[in-house]
């Protein structure tokens, strides 16, 4: 199997294709930018945090299919969940792109230490083998935790 | 006469490299260019036979390197047809010549009411010291527009100059290849009393460079791009004009004269040479004007001009409506830079399915993101080619790009 199997699995391209919950919130919700400085990719993400909620999500921009996919499924776990849940699942995911844990832990982690499932996340499992790539992948969530960061103040 | 690519290719040890059993296909020169074997002799030479500090040593090993040293900026000089070799400074980069003028130059002439002319073609090299510089003086950055062919929109030039004090600009664009009227602006802006800087870092390397015949005051390269070694870049300016120009860095070599009072400076061009020089890169760099002059710098064009608009027609051809290429149209307009966007599938992930195949583009920004925003994209792909490249080059990229399309659109 070649290698660019592993990175751009089909449902990341599906995500890349489709993107889930693409868009602008109006304020009162949150806006947020993210760059890659490396290559100019710029990510949105609007948050509506209701009662320590995350009540709605949104991303705008534009980026490579590793990032658009990693927003995508992002939206798709996050949205619903409390602040706390979300932190738990941010963790989860930096986790799984840290090169070095993964090499430690070998190869293709099943499910993150942290006993969270990532579902569909896990298919960025193939990230970690292209350095430059894992500032892509975690683009979108870089920028959400900044935003919740600066929602609470 | 056409360029023999095949042989050229022989001389770059690089290009012989295969991975995972696939040739390397090299299309990044505009990044920065391969080396042929007499460059790096040359600088091991250099440390194995006649390594000693310059210009400061009473032995005959340090007037060897100083010969070497000093020989390189005679062969710059000749390579760029400059008056004189006190014309010729040695800096680190292209980089660090444009923030010596910026900070020496830029410094003593400009003031808060006064304005500089720019154009969206420029790397950030040529934007960012002197945002540096208008930030801390107060002036106004003025910007020759582009038209939809990525020439420059020369339609109220007269009026965006009047008044300036400078006008620097790329003498070929790093991201659409286009080749701005060097001598046309020069002339008008000089018309003006306006100093006129070229950046010829992509110009230089894929085209006759005569820096006399061009007009201009000052013209800044890097070796990294023309066969040389990374670490050393020419900054050439007139002259009386640097003559005139207060030093950039202090300490050794740049001083005649200190005394606990003060301190005077060197003759040109080591008045702008602080600190130990770059010798094994100055050696270098002398061996790629040679191996470039052996060949020809109008041989090179040609070649570039043929290959150009292979690679245009074929790209056209092969993938019509779904590719986007910006810049002129004809391959006699710009040089070997080819950037482009492709449906459906991001900059990034081109070069990576590319990658597999050992084919080396870039994707991003290309350090011009204010010509980004002019061309409405957040990336592009960039090919770009050199001496050593051929059709077959470009049919492997074209392989290479279906093999994308193949993956990113149903
Ligand atoms: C037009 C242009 N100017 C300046 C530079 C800067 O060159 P260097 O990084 O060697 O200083 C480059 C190279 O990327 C370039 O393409």
């Amino acid at each position: 199997m070649s290698s660019l199997d592993d990175l751009y699995k089909e449902i990341i391209l599906d995500h890349y294709r489709s993107p889930r919950n693409q868009g602008e919130l109006p304020p009162p919700a949150h806006r947020c930018e993210g760059f890659n400085a490396l290559c100019g990719d710029e990510i949105i993400v609007y948050v509506s945090l209701i009662d320590e909620k995350i009540e709605d999500i949104k991303i705008g921009g534009q980026g490579c299919s590793i990032s658009q996919a990693s927003a995508s499924m992002m939206t798709e776990i996050i949205k619903g969940k409390s602040v706390t849940e979300a932190a738990e699942i941010i963790h989860a995911f930096k986790e799984m792109m840290d090169i070095y844990e993964s090499e430690l832990s070998g190869k293709e982690a099943e499910s993150s230490a942290s006993g969270i499932d990532l579902g569909d996340l896990e298919a960025l499992q193939g990230v970690v083998k292209y350095p430059v790539r894992i500032k892509c992948a975690t683009l979108a969530w870089n920028t959400l935790t900044q935003s919740i960061d600066e929602i609470q103040g | 006469m056409s360029i023999d690519v095949g042989k050229i290719k022989k001389d770059f040890p690089v290009l012989q490299r295969s991975i995972n059993g696939k040739p390397l296909i090299y299309l990044d020169s505009a990044n920065t260019s391969q080396k042929p074997a007499s460059v790096m002799d040359a600088m091991e030479d250099y440390y194995r036979k006649f390594n000693a500090n310059v210009h400061r040593g009473s032995y005959q090993l340090a007037n060897e390197a100083t010969a070497i040293l000093e020989g390189a900026r005679d062969k710059v000089r000749s390579f760029i047809n400059a008056n004189s070799r006190k014309e010729v400074v040695f800096t680190k980069n292209a980089t660090e010549a444009m923030n010596l003028i910026s900070n020496t130059w830029g410094r003593e002439n400009l003031s808060s009411g006064d304005a500089i002319v720019l154009t969206e073609l420029e790397h950030h090299a040529n934007i960012v010291p002197w945002q540096m510089l208008a930030a801390e003086k107060g002036f106004e950055i003025r910007w020759i527009k582009i038209d939809d062919n990525g020439h420059l929109d020369l339609s109220d030039f007269d009026q965006l100059i009047d008044g300036a004090k400078l006008l620097s600009f790329a003498a070929m664009s790093n991201v659409l290849g286009t080749f701005t009227p060097v001598q046309d602006l020069t002339e008008r802006a000089h018309e003006l009393g306006m100093v006129v800087h070229a950046d010829a870092s992509q110009y230089t390397p894929h085209s006759y460079t005569d820096v006399q015949a061009l007009g201009i005051d000052f013209l800044t390269f890097t070796g990294h791009k023309l066969l040389g070694p990374m670490g050393i870049g020419v900054l050439w300016g007139k002259e009386s004009l640097l003559d005139s120009m207060p030093p950039f860095l202090g300490g050794g070599e740049m001083i005649l004269n200190v005394t606990k009072e003060g301190f005077s400076t060197n003759e040109l061009p080591w008045k702008f040479e602080a600190g130990t020089p770059m010798v094994a890169e100055a050696a270098g760099l002398d061996a790629a004007i040679d191996y470039l002059s052996n060949i020809g710098m109008n041989e090179i064009r040609n070649h570039e001009i043929e290959l150009t608009d292979y690679a245009l027609e074929k790209l056209a051809s092969e993938f019509g409506e779904t590719i986007s290429i910006f810049g002129p149209k004809a391959a006699n307009e710009r040089g070997g830079v080819i950037s482009f966007t492709f449906d459906g599938a991001h900059p990034h992930d081109i070069s990576q399915v590319l990658d597999e195949e050992n084919i080396c583009i870039r994707a991003g920004h290309h350090c011009a993101k204010p010509l980004m925003q002019v061309l409405n994209v957040g990336a592009t792909s960039r090919v770009s080619m050199y001496l050593y490249n051929d059709q077959a080059d470009i049919d492997a990229l074209v392989e290479g790009l279906h093999k994308v399309r193949n993956l990113f659109t149903l």
